[in-house]
């Protein structure tokens, strides 16, 4: 394999580490409103990420910072092409941010809501966002000559665009119910075990649709083999979570988002940011990247520290394994 | 106005306000990790209450630091799509190093700090809140890396065909002259900050003649802080400053506004009158200061702005190659006023204060309370200094920033997401600031301690 080409592979595993890990905290957002009757219910499913949310996040900075070193000129066209959608998204993750840290800090209820709306909503956009990028990015987009974008916000509400946004959407949704029936303990994990059944049934149906469409258009075996995967491990974890295994259908629905973000990678090979004005201006893994010599130097450095990263990650998520339930949270708040 | 002037705008805003955090951040940690170890060492219960008082205030300041982060990491491929482009393939590394090595301990670790009480062992949580520390000064450097390359290009080649600057040797890029200074003097700036926390806090509380122990030993410990950040401030400073004039010597005779070269350099402390040299009314010099700022030598040579501009235009063409000079010079002249005078209120803070006396009158308590701020000013003047000192450069002699702004990008778009920033980044100015006095408010009470006793509730929930 040349440089560039693992350099394709580091960044589409990044995006999947970074998928697999915010995945879930997004669905847990969105879920707040739908499976609490009470303040205490909210701060149980708020602290079933809260050591997590921030590690988890930062994934996407990694993400985005080694595409920007492998391949400069696709971070430029993309980062400045997506320029309003990355505002919005922006946005999102800033309240969503401010809020974890924040809704505890106040006593009244209202201070609280207007802190878990915001919750809510900086993680369905980001959730809805991602998807409708990524479908894009494999889509391609109106690149001229020069690799600049030349459509604006419109060109990405394309059909394929949204559908790929609600489909992350349904699916993060349904990740961070069954990852809430993992952690907790009681009605709430009984509610959230509820509703990710009729989330994800519509994740699913939605999901085909998509996965169909990508194959089709982009057809790859490889593709092909991840999206057959992506599927049968959705359909595997609905069912798994009826019957109240979490552990397992928390596995198949990890199985799930690797893959499917795996899928998206394979269609997009060898190019990164395909033009539709001419195929001749797509930039590609090729005319995107970076000097082998960076490359190198980059490689050492993943080669080095992800293993640590990943190490001092799970033992995290070790010492955080227990479930949380109302008896765990402190009386007052704070 | 136009897409560039906008997007200077935006990030020179973006940037300033990530920055008041960020020092807080960077000085807070290692006072709290230092506070938390003194209470592992010695088991003194006055030492958890400060940790935890004082590492509550450190959160939430946090906070902010992460999520207007993120911001900046978005922001050169946004706003800066030809810089970047021109400059990635050096300065995506730091970058990219910075993510992996530093932001994934920072993250990590400052999550198992504040869910970590009770869960894990003394020992361990304190290690973790020193690998935070630790995730935090490294990102420090690689970011400061990242810059002083914008400063002083070292460690590349140009390749005429891609039309793009290449890396040809990464050890070079990561020992930047210009890198080693600004790190120690960052550094040492951002502990001159959080003293001046700990100093204003201690102080509002000792007026009121509340929590007297602890806060009478935040006090010192913040005082000495101050004076400590402050002297290495100063060092660095003046190793920060020689650097400049070897890389950047038009910034340091923007910083005196020095028009003709000259020998027996002084330095003006006040100006008055346009400081553009022409017409001089008042000032109060030193003799011989700036050439030995220059040069470490009482009749060093300091080039003056006119040599230089004739210089880089035979070198780069027709152009204005001088920043604002009057910006310039008054950003160089109130970083250092407003340090000196932080560090000059705790050395006297230092005296009045000595064999614990703490019966100040109400005045010398409030100007206590009011040096917080002045080493923050101090540190975002001395940025704005940097920065458009750099100007019109955007990579010192390679790139101008007029070249390096996004193409593809609409003004619209821009003030759009100028408006965005700025109203979002003012709101949540306000929340933060109502958080950061109601913490301060509550005072390091026995509530905080309480909460470790029971190991199976979480000491810390939102
Ligand atoms: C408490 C804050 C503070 C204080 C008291 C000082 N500085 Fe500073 N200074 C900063 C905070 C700062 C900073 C953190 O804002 C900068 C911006 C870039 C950097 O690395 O540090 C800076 C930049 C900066 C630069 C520009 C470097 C460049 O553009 O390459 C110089 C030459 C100095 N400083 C020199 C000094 C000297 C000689 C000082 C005192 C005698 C001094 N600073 C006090
Ligand atoms: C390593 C980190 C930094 C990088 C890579 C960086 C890079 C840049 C870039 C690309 C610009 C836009 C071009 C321009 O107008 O000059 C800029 C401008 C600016 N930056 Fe920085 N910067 C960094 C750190 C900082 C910090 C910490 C501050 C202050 C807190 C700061 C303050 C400014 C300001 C005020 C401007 C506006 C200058 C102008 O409009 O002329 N920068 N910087
Ligand atoms: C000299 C300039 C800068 C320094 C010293 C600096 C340093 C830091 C530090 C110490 C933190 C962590 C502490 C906190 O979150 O409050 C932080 C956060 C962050 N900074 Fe800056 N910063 C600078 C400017 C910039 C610039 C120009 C960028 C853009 C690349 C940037 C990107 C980030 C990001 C993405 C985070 C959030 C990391 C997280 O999620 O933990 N910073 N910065």
């Amino acid at each position: 394999m040349q440089l560039n080409e693992i350099w394709f592979l580091i960044v589409g595993v990044l995006f999947i580490g970074y998928f697999v890990l915010d995945g879930f905290d997004f669905g847990v957002g969105m879920a707040i409103p739908f499976i609490s009757k009470d303040d205490i219910d909210r701060r149980v499913v708020i602290n079933t990420i809260g050591p997590v949310w921030d590690m988890n996040e930062t994934w996407v900075l990694v993400a985005g910072a080694s595409l920007f070193a492998a391949f400069p000129e696709w971070y430029a066209s993309l980062f400045s092409g997506f320029y309003l959608a990355l505002l919005l998204m922006l946005a999102a993750l800033i309240l969503r941010g401010v809020a974890f840290e924040y809704r505890g800090k106040g006593e009244t209820q209202k201070w609280k809501n207007t802190f878990d709306w915001m919750i809510f909503i900086g993680s369905a956009v980001p959730a809805l966002l991602w998807g409708t990028a990524f479908s894009n990015i494999v889509q391609g987009v109106p690149l001229n000559e020069k690799h600049i974008f030349t459509g604006n916000l419109l060109t990405l509400l394309n059909p394929y665009g949204l559908l790929g946004g609600l489909v992350t959407l349904t699916l993060f949704f349904t990740y961070g119910l069954v990852f809430i029936t993992l952690k907790t303990e009681g009605e709430v994990r009984d509610r959230a075990r509820a509703l990710a059944t009729k989330v994800g049934v519509v994740a699913t149906l939605l999901a085909a649709g998509f996965l169909v469409w990508t194959v089709v258009a982009h057809f790859s075996w490889l593709g092909l083999a991840l999206s057959g995967l992506a599927a049968v491990s959705l359909i595997g974890a609905l069912l798994l979570n009826h019957f109240g295994r979490d552990g397992w259908s928390f596995v198949l629905l990890v199985t799930t988002v690797m893959s499917a973000v795996g899928s998206l990678f394979a269609a997009l090979f060898p190019n990164v940011l395909p033009s539709t004005t001419n195929p001749a201006y797509s930039l590609t893994i090729e005319n995107a990247s970076s000097t082998p010599y960076t490359l190198t130097v980059m490689t050492w450095v993943v080669v080095c520290c992800l293993p640590l990263v990943l190490g001092y990650q799970a033992w995290t998520y070790w010492v955080f394994s227990k479930r949380v339930s109302r008896k765990n949270i402190p009386a007052g708040a704070h | 106005m136009s897409t560039l002037d906008l997007s200077r705008w935006q990030f020179g805003l973006t940037t300033v306000y990530h920055f008041l955090f960020v020092p807080i951040t960077i000085g807070m940690v290692l006072l709290v990790a230092i506070l938390q170890t003194i209470w592992t060492k010695t088991g003194d219960e006055k030492f958890l209450r400060l940790t935890k008082f004082f590492g509550k205030i450190f959160l939430i300041n946090f906070a902010m630091g992460v999520v207007t982060g993120i911001v900046q990491e978005f922001q050169f491929g946004m706003n800066w799509s030809d810089y970047s482009r021109f400059v990635g393939d050096i300065f995506g590394a730091p970058l990219a190093m910075e993510g992996l090595l530093a932001f994934f301990f920072e993250s990590t670790f400052i999550g198992l700090w504040i869910f970590g009480w009770g869960r894990l062992s003394k020992k361990i949580h304190l290690a973790t809140i020193w690998v935070t520390t630790l995730g935090v000064w490294l990102s420090a450097y690689f970011i400061l890396a990242a810059n002083s390359f914008m400063q002083h290009p070292v460690g590349f080649d140009i390749n005429e065909v891609k039309n793009r600057a290449e890396l040809v040797d990464i050890g070079a890029v990561l020992t930047n002259i210009v890198a080693l200074n600004q790190f120690p003097h960052t550094i040492t700036a951002s502990i001159m900050m959080a003293g001046a926390v700990l100093v204003g806090v201690s102080a509002y509380h000792l007026k009121r003649g509340q929590y007297l122990s602890s806060m009478k030993t935040s006090l010192k410990l913040g005082l000495w802080t101050v004076l400590a950040g402050g002297l290495g401030t100063l060092i660095s400073g003046d190793g920060l400053g020689l650097a400049m004039v070897k890389t950047q010597p038009m910034k340091m005779a923007a910083a005196e506004a020095l028009y003709n070269t000259s020998k027996n350099a002084s330095f003006s402390i006040f100006t008055l009158g346009t400081p553009d040299g022409h017409s001089e009314l008042f000032s109060i010099r030193i003799p011989n200061l700036l050439s030995f700022l220059s040069t470490h030598t009482l009749d060093g040579q300091v080039e003056g702005l006119n040599d230089l501009q004739a210089q880089y235009v035979t070198a780069y063409g027709p152009g204005n190659y001088m920043p604002i000079i009057w910006l310039t010079y008054w950003a160089f002249r109130w970083m250092i006023g407003l340090g000196a005078l932080a560090m000059l209120i705790a050395v006297i803070g230092l005296w009045i204060t000595r064999k614990g006396n703490v019966n100040l009158k109400k005045w010398q308590w409030n100007t206590a309370i009011w040096m917080v701020p002045l080493p923050l000013l101090a540190i975002s003047v001395g940025w704005m200094f940097t920065e458009m000192g750099r100007q019109p450069w955007i990579v010192f002699g390679l790139m101008k920033t007029a070249d390096g702004v996004s193409p593809g990008v609409s003004a619209s778009d821009v003030l759009i997401s100028l408006i965005v920033f700025t109203l979002l980044y003012g709101v949540l100015a306000v929340v933060e600031f109502k958080l950061l006095m109601k913490a301060v408010k509550a005072g390091p009470n026995d509530d905080l301690i309480a909460e470790t006793a029971d190991v199976d509730k979480l000491t810390v929930a939102y």
